[in-house]
């Protein structure tokens, strides 16, 4: 009886140190469902759907093409390029497009969901990110016009620069008075 | 005559009682007050004052873009809420408080939704720390920008008041493996970045308020995540989910923006803290100077690694240096006030400082931080602006 009682004392004891001020309320998983946006580089995160390049042109020349032009070349001094630029990277002019510096298939797919067309974000259908991003990578050459992007394939796509980013090594200036 | 025998309070009474009979008659212009203009619920600056952002909107989705505070007109260390720098990446959201939710979540114990009247409950704390973009300065090392607040405008400084993210976290239960946090806003297009759980557990906090007032709806009213001494974007506006995790996202904010391209073509990856820097303010570019004799030279200086230490200021291009006065407080991960005296002569001169912060972190020379980073790393840009001072009084980059 003795040993019940302290036991008892002590789950309570640990539920209050646990969470110590009792505010907020217990999530639920429609709160997590509507904000699920965050997709990893694994894949993990991507919602089920499917999307060739093919498909995606049709997307693109209408809500892409106005501000990052009809083969991705963008706009200078305005919209940036999707294509392009690789092997740039160590010249005087680097280039930083998706094809030549974007590391993550994943990511292109995320940034087109969340911030895709720039005046009507979130606005695209999961297939039709799939979609348009299979026409970006298409566009710099990346896949097949006719092959099927979904959340299995996406991350298996490897992007040019994959291995072109490093920790950071900062403070590397040491400067001399 | 009799008027001139009355005594002159009578005469103001008798002509007063005479106006207010003959007012509907005569239609005569009021007496003007003298006591002043009408109090006002809540106060603006005087109609002289004139001082301004510089604001840049991208013309395909108004209020994304980016403005500068201008510093060269400032004074302390507090830049006013409403001259805040603003960097959105896709417009300004219109959120009722009283609907907007936390939602912690992922790789914790409990995960919880909070109201903003939950998190104001929480023991709260203040601090004063700097904001600053990681593409403050973009194109300096090679443009040679005219002016302090196009070359350093996206550096503001403010007291920021909300609840340390530790006891959030403590509140949710974070898992051991729980290593990431993924911090999302409510704008637009849900701009998120990967924080290291380490910083938010060290000295990040939730701030749902600036300089003692709710923040501005361009500083992420009602909620932000505030990561002092770390490069602006991080701190992110809005804030509407912190989501527990094991990895980063690799989000296009963390990737394709914000990385430093070094000159062997690898990009510097989560480089989170802003270095050490200083900046004079007056005289700047485009200010011109009065004449020869005293001037003071002021600016600031500011370390995402602590406390400034020392700002030394020079007046011959670099050849010499003398310590500059710090205005006390100086604060860890804030902006301090510099002073040094001087006596212009008239003749053309190069003027700069450098500050070095409590780490022994030194400023770099523009020459010194290209030599390691070359022209092309955009963001985190540090170097020494040195300003002309020409022998008519103008100012310009040097």
């Amino acid at each position: 009886m003795r040993s019940w009682l302290l036991l008892l004392c002590s789950a309570g004891v640990i539920a209050a140190q646990s969470q110590p001020y009792g505010f907020g309320q217990p999530a639920t998983a429609a709160d997590t469902t509507q904000k699920d946006l965050t997709v990893f580089p694994s894949g993990k995160g991507l919602p089920p759907g499917k999307g060739t390049a093919e498909q995606g042109a049709a997307i693109y020349k209408e809500k892409c093409a106005e501000c990052h032009n009809e083969k991705g070349e963008g706009r200078p001094g305005q919209y940036p390029a999707l294509v392009g630029g690789i092997g740039s990277l160590t010249s005087a002019k680097p280039q930083k497009t998706v094809g030549s510096f974007w590391p993550y298939a994943t990511t292109v797919w995320d940034y087109i969901r969340r911030a895709m067309p720039f005046d009507h974000p979130r606005s695209l259908s999961a297939d039709e990110v799939y979609a348009v991003t299979a026409f970006v990578l298409h566009l710099n050459g990346l896949v097949e016009r006719p092959q099927e992007l979904n959340e299995k394939t996406l991350p298996a796509v490897k992007m040019p620069n994959r291995d072109g980013f490093v920790a950071d090594r900062r403070p590397d200036i040491k400067s001399k008075r | 005559m009799t008027e001139e025998l009355t005594p002159p309070r009578r005469r103001f009474l008798a002509l007063g009682a005479s106006l207010a009979g003959a007012v509907v008659a005569c239609r005569k212009a009021p007496v003007p007050s003298e006591s002043g203009a009408h109090m006002r619920a809540y106060g603006e600056r005087s109609p002289h004052e004139k001082t301004v952002r510089v604001v840049r909107e991208l013309t395909k989705s108004l209020g994304t873009g980016s403005s500068r505070t201008p510093l060269g007109e400032l004074h302390g260390i507090i830049t006013p809420s409403g001259l805040h720098f603003e960097r959105h990446h896709s417009g300004v959201p219109a959120i009722d408080p009283a609907s907007h939710r936390l939602l912690v979540d992922g790789l914790v114990e409990r995960p919880l939704t909070f109201s903003l009247d939950d998190l104001k409950r929480f023991p709260s704390a203040s601090r004063v720390c700097f904001i600053e973009c990681g593409g403050n300065s973009i194109g300096e090392p090679g443009a040679n920008l005219p002016d302090v607040q196009k070359s350093h405008g996206l550096l503001s400084c403010s007291e920021w008041t909300g609840v340390p993210l530790s006891i959030v976290l403590k509140e949710a239960g974070l898992k051991p493996e729980a290593t990431w946090m993924i911090a999302e806003g409510a704008d637009a297009a849900r701009m998120s970045r990967s924080i290291p759980v380490s910083k938010a557990l060290d000295d990040a906090f939730l701030a749902y308020a600036q300089n003692g007032e709710a923040l501005r709806p361009e500083q992420g009213y009602p909620l932000r995540l505030l990561l002092p001494g770390w490069e602006g974007n991080t701190n992110v506006k809005w804030l509407h989910r912190l989501q527990l995790v094991d990895q980063p996202a690799m989000s296009a904010k963390e990737t394709a923006n914000y990385t430093d391209l070094m000159p062997d073509g690898k990009a510097q990856q989560f480089t989170f803290v802003m270095e050490a820097r200083s900046v004079i303010t007056r005289p700047s570019g485009g200010q011109k100077l009065a004449g020869p004799g005293f001037h003071e030279i002021t600016g600031l200086a500011w370390s995402g690694y602590g406390k400034i230490a020392r700002v030394e200021v020079s007046t011959d291009a670099g050849q010499t240096w003398a310590d500059a006065e710090l205005q006390a407080p100086v604060l860890s991960k804030a902006a301090v006030r510099f002073r040094y005296p001087w006596r212009w002569d008239g003749k053309e001169a190069v003027i700069a400082c450098r500050c070095t912060d409590e780490t022994g972190y030194l400023q770099p020379t523009r020459d010194g931080f290209i030599a390691v980073r070359g022209l092309n790393s955009g963001y985190h840009y540090n170097g020494i602006k040195p300003w002309r001072v020409n022998a008519d009084g103008t100012v310009t980059h040097a």
